[in-house]
């Protein structure tokens, strides 16, 4: 991660009146660095001449810990890598492990699935929302971001009992049938939440002053995010038609109608409305998904013990934030051999550098804003 | 006698000033939280006695007793002067202001406004040598932020001021509120441009959002007052609200016509008079209706005293004028009353009014950059007051050549606001031109 910032020649550039630049260490205590990251800033007067992410102040070894537990054990582990799109993990490691199994989870359980990962899509968008904002200093938008918030979480509270680490999936399906209500939750969730993004672009789509801090912002082209392997809306935003949901469907995410919107300079602003749009989609999404739910079984055929053949496995998933992908190799025991994770948020955060630049120190704060980064995620 | 009025009786009201306004200033604060929550939402602050009543205190005790933290590489007197000097500023400017015909502490000061701004622009020096000697990056750059921002947005400020003492022609406070009366007309409407300038240029100079770069929390984490705690910390805290109150007071009296109530001089809407006791027995009654709907008995208790309260403001607010009406005789010795009374009123809901729109933006704007702050202050604001001064000036010129005064001076301003105005527009059409190339690469340079 640590960037070479002797080397690039635009270190050697003259500063303004000939000074020394000035070393600005922002973090891992500072309020707008989203958690722990920690920010080495190479200043001259205000302007970002270098910059370096030192991470690791959250890293718990998640992938070492999976090594000593077994498959269903580790299923928790995961909702507290990106802890504010808990449903989003437990999705795609479940989906992941089934895969290793040569299980499929029955079309009940692959429809409340979808639902619930594209809720939590809304609610992780939502808090990204809001403290982006408030990064750049509007205060209002994230109080209203967390009351719709807040009737999501409901959801997955009445659904399996917790809010924030839900562990809402099991291998080969879920654990718990749908409650009675879930269908006219999620409507009535999506039916007030129409005019609620219409709130939110009214207070910063058109605002001047939200348009001068974003517009230009942390430009990121296309040919250089795919290079440094950004996905989710970082690399939408950039003009890139990629999401996993269409070009490798899981779920049940290929019986729904949905655009995946893209941007065209790859600015902060770009990002600001594909997410924004992405909302939109999701809320779309849930809407088809509870016109029509399968009944049947919650949960394939798997055994209590769950031993899978030796080999391995690549499965992704697109999380809130990119694309999070498990690597499991088994080695034909109880537990896996090995799990290496794919965090988007990690991977995102290298463009960092790139985008800071020859910024100033107040568009730090909405770049890392703008990569809406889950430090727990990226340290796991 | 006149020893005691000279010198005594001010020193009084300033000693008393200092001893109130940081209760003052608590409640203003106390008030913007509440106002907050309202706009995002929520109840604010609710568990220190009824609705959070008691917060200031709660906090202002928090602070008093925090540990006193000053760092070990901090320059320890300039590091102790600083917030000193910045709310000594504050303070000193309140007294120049006039609330009434009768409350102002610096009477008959000649240079009256020249004082306040002057006084009020020194608290930077305590902003400035506070960021320096804490020996800390984000205080020196919020420092550093504060000073440029503070020297760019006096000088538009002082343009929009120089309109309206163009039409008052006289630097004094009183007089300046006095020359709105015998006009008629209050200076904003004469010159709402210059208004407009300096409302801008006031939340600018008082570092609130969307201006509140020098301690933009999401970049500097406090700016300047990163490494102050405690009490000297509130102390900051106090001197930013007090000047608050005083840009307020100023705009208040420049250009809100003061002390006069709406339509001063026009006798057939003296029913006006009547609208601040009303005002305080609806806010009154309105308490009384929700006194049963109270679930704690402290609380219907609490509503009943606020209702009292309210009545008897009115009582006091509605004597002065009912007097004369019961007893004619009477009217020559109540006239000071109602003047300070209902004067005082008028003031202070104006201020209020102004703070409440500052209040409103903050949790409305996102937070400008600092380069964009600059291009808005040198490229926008600092042009445009001073066209601004020329085409009132020469409005003012064409209506004396016609004979034109009060209400009739419109008929010459209203054009030069109207050119003003489409200048704005110009120059803000040949920013937003120029903003694509800047976008292309990095952002422009702020201190070149």
């Amino acid at each position: 991660m640590a960037t070479d910032t002797t080397t690039d020649p635009r270190d050697k550039q003259q500063t303004l009146l000939g000074a020394d630049e000035l070393v600005l260490n922002m973090g891992p205590q500072h309020p707008s660095t989203h958690g722990v990251l920690r920010v080495k800033l190479k200043l001259d007067g205000e302007r970002v001449i270098g910059s370096e992410c030192m991470i690791g102040y959250l890293h718990r070894g998640v992938e070492k810990i999976a090594e000593h537990r077994t498959y269903q054990q580790f299923a928790p582990y995961v909702d507290r890598m990106d802890y504010v799109a808990a449903v989003s993990n437990g999705l795609g490691y479940c989906e992941a492990i089934e895969k290793l199994l040569m299980v499929e989870a029955p079309p009940r359980a692959k429809v409340i699935r979808t639902i619930l990962t594209e809720l939590q899509r809304i609610a992780s968008h939502l808090l990204w929302l809001g403290t982006h904002a408030l990064d750049i200093g509007a205060l209002t938008p994230l109080f209203y971001c967390f009351r719709e918030r807040e009737e999501i979480l409901k959801i997955f509270e009445k659904y399996c009992g917790a809010r924030l680490t839900t562990h809402a999936f099991r291998i080969g399906g879920l654990q718990y049938e749908a409650y009675d209500t879930l269908e006219k939750d999620v409507e009535s969730f999506c039916k007030a939440f129409e005019p609620r993004i219409k709130d939110y672009e009214d207070l910063l789509t058109q605002n001047r002053i939200w348009l001068g801090r974003t517009k230009g912002v942390g430009i990121l082209k296309a040919e250089d995010a795919i290079a440094m392997g950004a996905t989710g809306p970082v690399l939408r935003a950039s003009g890139v038609k990629w999401d996993i949901r269409k070009a490798m469907p899981y779920a049940a995410y290929d019986q729904y109608k949905f655009e995946i919107p893209v941007g065209t300079t790859g600015d902060t602003y770009d990002r600001y409305l594909v997410r924004m749009e992405e909302m939109r989609q999701s809320r779309l999404i849930c809407l088809q998904a509870i016109e029509n739910i399968p009944t049947g079984p919650i949960m394939a055929k798997v055994g209590k013990v769950l031993k899978p053949p030796p080999g391995e496995v690549y499965h992704s998933i697109e999380a809130p934030k990119g694309e999070l992908g498990y690597y499991v190799i088994s080695d034909g025991t109880v537990q896996p051999y090995r799990v290496r994770i794919r965090p988007p948020s990690f991977v995102n955060l290298q463009a960092f550098d790139k985008m800071a630049r020859g910024h100033l120190v107040a568009d730090v704060v909405a770049i890392i804003g703008t990569l809406d980064i889950v430090l727990g995620e990226v340290d796991r | 006698m006149e020893f005691v009025k000279q010198y005594w009786a001010p020193l009084v009201c300033g000693l008393v000033i200092v001893a109130v306004l940081p209760l003052i200033v608590g409640y203003v604060v106390l008030v913007e939280r509440k106002i907050m929550a309202d706009m995002q939402a929520r109840l604010g602050p609710m568990r220190v006695g009824p609705h959070g009543l008691l917060q200031p205190i709660a906090d202002a005790v928090k602070l008093l007793i925090k540990e006193d933290i000053i760092p070990e590489d901090a320059d320890k007197l300039v590091f102790w002067l600083a917030p000193v000097l910045s709310v000594a500023a504050a303070l000193l400017a309140i007294a120049g202001l006039a609330i009434g015909p009768a409350f102002q502490i610096a009477k008959d000061v000649n240079i009256g406004i020249l004082f306040v701004v002057g006084v009020s622009a020194m608290g930077i020096f305590g902003i400035v040598l506070g960021g320096w000697a804490s020996n800390s990056h984000y205080s020196l750059i919020g420092a550093l932020r504060s000073s440029a921002q503070l020297v760019s947005y006096e000088t538009a400020a002082g343009m929009a001021l120089v309109c309206g003492l163009l039409f008052a022609g006289t630097l004094n406070i009183a007089s300046i509120v006095e020359a709105q009366r015998t006009q008629g007309i209050w200076f904003g409407l004469l010159a709402p441009v210059a208004f407009f300038t300096y409302l801008v240029a006031s939340i600018a100079e008082t570092n609130r959002a969307p201006f509140d770069l020098p301690e933009a929390e999401s970049e500097l984490v406090a700016g300047y007052m990163t490494e102050f705690s405690g009490f000297r910390w509130s102390l900051y805290f106090l001197a930013e609200y007090t000047n608050m109150i005083v840009v307020a007071s100023v705009a208040t009296t420049l250009f809100l016509g003061g002390w006069l109530r709406p339509f001063s001089e026009t006798h057939w809407l003296n029913f006006i008079d009547f609208l601040p006791p009303l005002l305080m027995i609806c806010i009154g009654v309105y308490c009384l209706i929700r006194t049963p709907k109270q679930p704690a008995r402290v609380q219907q208790l609490f509503m009943l005293a606020v209702a009292g309260l309210c009545f008897a403001v009115a009582l006091v607010l509605a004597a002065p004028v009912l007097v004369p009406i019961i007893k004619p005789s009477l009217a020559a010795a109540v006239k000071p009353y109602y003047e300070g009374i209902l004067g005082g009123f008028w003031f202070v809901f104006k201020v209020s009014a102004y703070i409440y729109f500052f209040m409103w933006l903050r949790f409305t704007l996102p937070r400008y950059r600092f380069d964009q702050l600059m291009r808005l202050g040198w490229h926008f604001l600092i042009p445009l007051s001073i066209i601004n001064v020329l085409l009132i000036g020469i409005a003012m010129i064409a209506g004396q050549y016609f004979h034109l005064a009060g209400w009739s001076l419109l008929l010459t301003t209203i054009p030069a606001s109207i050119i003003a105005l489409i200048v704005a527009l110009f120059i803000l059409a040949t920013e937003q031109k120029s903003e694509p190339q800047k976008a292309s690469g990095a952002a422009p340079d702020s201190y070149a």
